[in-house]
């Protein structure tokens, strides 16, 4: 998994609460059987219009935030479908790290196998933030080791994550791969409970 | 020993080890698997070199992309049939069990999992798929997950997690007659929002619950994932064991009844703490459409359209504004004279027997309403084929629905089942996002018997005041 320390990148904003997983990446994009290659279905409805021309009325077309890695935008983002494919959509435009006031939970884990850190902070920090974009302030820096996101003119709100996720970034962990050190473990543990690990046929 | 919930006596007997930083290495019982998210999992495993640790406790079925009508064997849309054969040759180099397309127990994954009695208290389940909330009607800790963690599953038979939080939700009272589990799952999320329940365990329970069967359970509980809440949850009482009862993969007999008795000592201890409460008064209750783009946008059938001058905050103003934008609604409006095009009946929510009794009890005698397309999309095979011997398929066609084969069909538009731009359809489904059942879509969600009363009166109406002819 790729590995997440520090982050400096332009932000983009897209200033709307309970962004759902349909609209980070719409079903017709579901159907391919590969990992890669989402970029250019990352809000599709949204982002282009019928005849396939960028939807000029969509921020992340705006030209301000062309090449932006850090998405800043309402709570609840990621809500709806576990899809992981909208994870991959973000990673693949280029998005590194999402700051919201908070996050879907299924989407949030996906986020963190993906090498994505979201940031949730509180409603004057984003506040702030938005204030900062009007003004044209766009690059922010975030680090992960000090939990800290900061930015020109002495911005820098402090941030909260599960320290497991935190590990996981920070060391771009294999997670199979630790589990399965647990080998001994689990069949201990399939050996105490088999009767009920084994569904009657 | 500490008073326990439910959710704290299922999660305890599944620790394994202790992950890192505080978090748990969690045993997984059942994993449901289907063709839209599992593909890049086995080819994470393939790359990796690793095998299937229990193929043997995974199970596989097609369902999001899959025709509904025709011959589905054949299908005609080429990214969809390569992932179908993904599935297929998956399943059969790793040993798991896939229940085809020609399978008389193929079926939408969170309908098949409980009929076939594969869904069991007590156990941990997980499957590639929000609505995996659906098993915890039984006394089940079941959630959804993502790829990578479907490929953590298929690997080691594990999760790493942390422990979520508790949410009890009691719904006291009787539920009024008219008014189902769609109704209280739909007013719940109203009250406290699409992420009401963020990183919460809920466990449904009060009268209203016990009452209900475990078709209307699993309604209830396949939403919570709409209030934001990582599982939901019902203790297992004398309904689950005679649901279970009979059941292909469930124990019988003696196994049974014994198993019934450490099944019902799951239930939360009477002082059990839980870290929220949520009250509801389920006789307070009526039937409820959706006006705009999320579950929590709803109103009474007797309501209105909001005024977005009303909301609490600019951004709850500036959410409505957008969302009657999107739905081509004028605030104000009257619900039952809002007009449909279309009408569904199915997906994970809402199609098991009981719904498709239910909503053919609302037709019989009746035809659908001039212009409008309706359907009704069984849950699975065998709900279908149960329903044929009902002679409910005919009570649908005869009043001009058209009857299909199982699969999530328009819920999500996967397949070619989609509405057009525009069109406004009564969807016994679970989201109402923009898009969410065709481009340009718009959808109000309702319970089966709102939904075929719909297609009769050609807009909503109240189902309290229905007149029934059988």
């Amino acid at each position: 998994m790729q590995k997440f320390t520090t982050h400096t990148g332009i932000t983009a904003l897209l200033d709307r609460d309970n962004v759902d997983t349909d609209q980070i990446i719409p079903k017709q994009f579901l159907k391919r059987t590969e990992r890669t290659g989402y970029g250019e279905c990352l809000f599709y409805d949204w982002r282009f219009e019928n005849n396939g021309r960028p939807n000029p009325m969509f921020p992340l077309n705006a030209p301000q935030y062309a090449g932006a890695s850090i998405l800043l935008t309402g709570r609840n983002f990621g809500c709806g479908s576990s899809r992981e494919h909208a994870v991959w959509a973000l990673r693949d435009y280029g998005f590194r790290v999402v700051i919201a006031p908070s996050f879907a939970d299924i989407f949030a884990n996906n986020c963190v196998k993906n090498g994505i850190l979201t940031v949730p902070l509180r409603r004057s920090e984003i506040a702030a933030l938005k204030a900062r974009d009007e003004s044209g302030y766009f690059h922010l820096t975030v680090d992960l080791e000090k939990c800290q996101v900061s930015g020109h003119g002495g911005f820098l709100a402090s941030f909260e994550i599960e320290p497991f996720r935190r590990a996981a970034l920070l060391e771009g962990l294999d997670e199979i791969g630790m589990t399965l050190k647990h080998e001994a473990d689990i069949t201990e543990y399939e050996r105490r409970h088999g009767e009920r690990t084994s569904p009657s046929t | 020993m500490r008073a326990r919930t439910l959710f704290d006596k299922i999660w305890d007997r599944h620790v394994v080890a202790d992950g890192p930083e505080g978090s748990k290495i969690l045993y997984i019982d059942l994993h449901l698997v289907h063709e839209v998210t599992s593909p890049q999992a086995f080819e994470g495993l393939r790359l990796a070199k690793r095998r299937v640790r229990r193929p043997d406790l995974t199970f596989a079925t097609l369902d999001h992309n899959i025709p509904t009508n025709g011959n589905r064997l054949a299908i005609d849309d080429d990214l969809s049939r390569k992932q179908v054969e993904a599935l297929r040759q998956n399943c059969r180099q790793t040993g798991i069990r896939l229940f085809d397309l020609e399978s008389p127990h193929q079926g939408i994954v969170h309908v098949m999992g409980p009929e076939l009695g594969l869904t069991q208290p007590g156990m941990t389940i997980v499957c590639g798929d929000s609505h995996t909330s659906t098993h915890g009607a039984f006394g089940a800790l079941a959630f959804g997950i993502g790829t990578s963690e479907v490929e953590h599953v298929l690997a080691t038979q594990c999760l790493v997690q942390k422990k979520p939080k508790s949410m009890l939700v009691r719904f006291s009272g009787e539920l009024p007659a008219g008014v189902t589990s769609k109704d209280m799952i739909l007013g719940m999320i109203a009250q406290i929002g699409t992420d009401g329940a963020s990183g919460h365990v809920i466990e449904y329970a009060g009268a209203a619950v016990r009452g209900l069967s475990m078709e209307a359970r699993m309604t209830i509980c396949n939403m919570s994932i709409e209030a934001g809440a990582r599982a939901g949850m019902i203790a297992p009482d004398q309904t689950t064991m005679d649901y279970l009862s009979g059941r292909h993969f469930a124990p019988q007999g003696k196994i049974l009844s014994k198993a019934g008795t450490q099944w019902k000592a799951l239930a939360s201890d009477p002082s059990a703490r839980f870290d929220s409460t949520v009250e509801i008064d389920a006789g307070g209750l009526a039937p409820y459409v959706t006006w705009g783009t999320s579950p929590a946008m709803a109103a009474p059938v007797t309501g209105e359209v909001p005024d977005p001058d009303h909301g609490a905050s600019d951004s709850e103003r500036g959410s409505i504004l957008r969302a009657l934008e999107y739905m081509d609604l004028r605030p104000h409006t009257r619900i039952e004279d809002i007009p449909v095009d279309r009408v569904f009946i199915g997906s994970c929510t809402n199609a098991r027997l009981e719904d498709i009794r239910a909503a053919a009890r609302v037709i019989k005698g009746y035809k659908v309403a001039n212009r409008i397309h309706a359907m009704v999309v069984p849950g699975s095979q065998q709900v279908k084929s149960a329903a044929e011997r009902e002679g409910l398929d005919r009570i649908f066609t005869e009043a001009g629905f058209e009857w299909r084969e199982s699969g999530c069909s328009m819920c999500l538009g996967m397949n070619a089942d989609r509405l057009q731009p525009g069109e406004r359809c009564a969807s016994t489904s679970n989201r109402n996002f923009e898009g969410r059942q065709g481009a340009g879509g718009r959808t109000h969600l309702v319970s089966p018997a709102m939904a075929a009363a719909a297609a009769v009166a050609g807009h909503f109406v109240d189902i309290r005041r229905w007149h029934y002819k059988d």
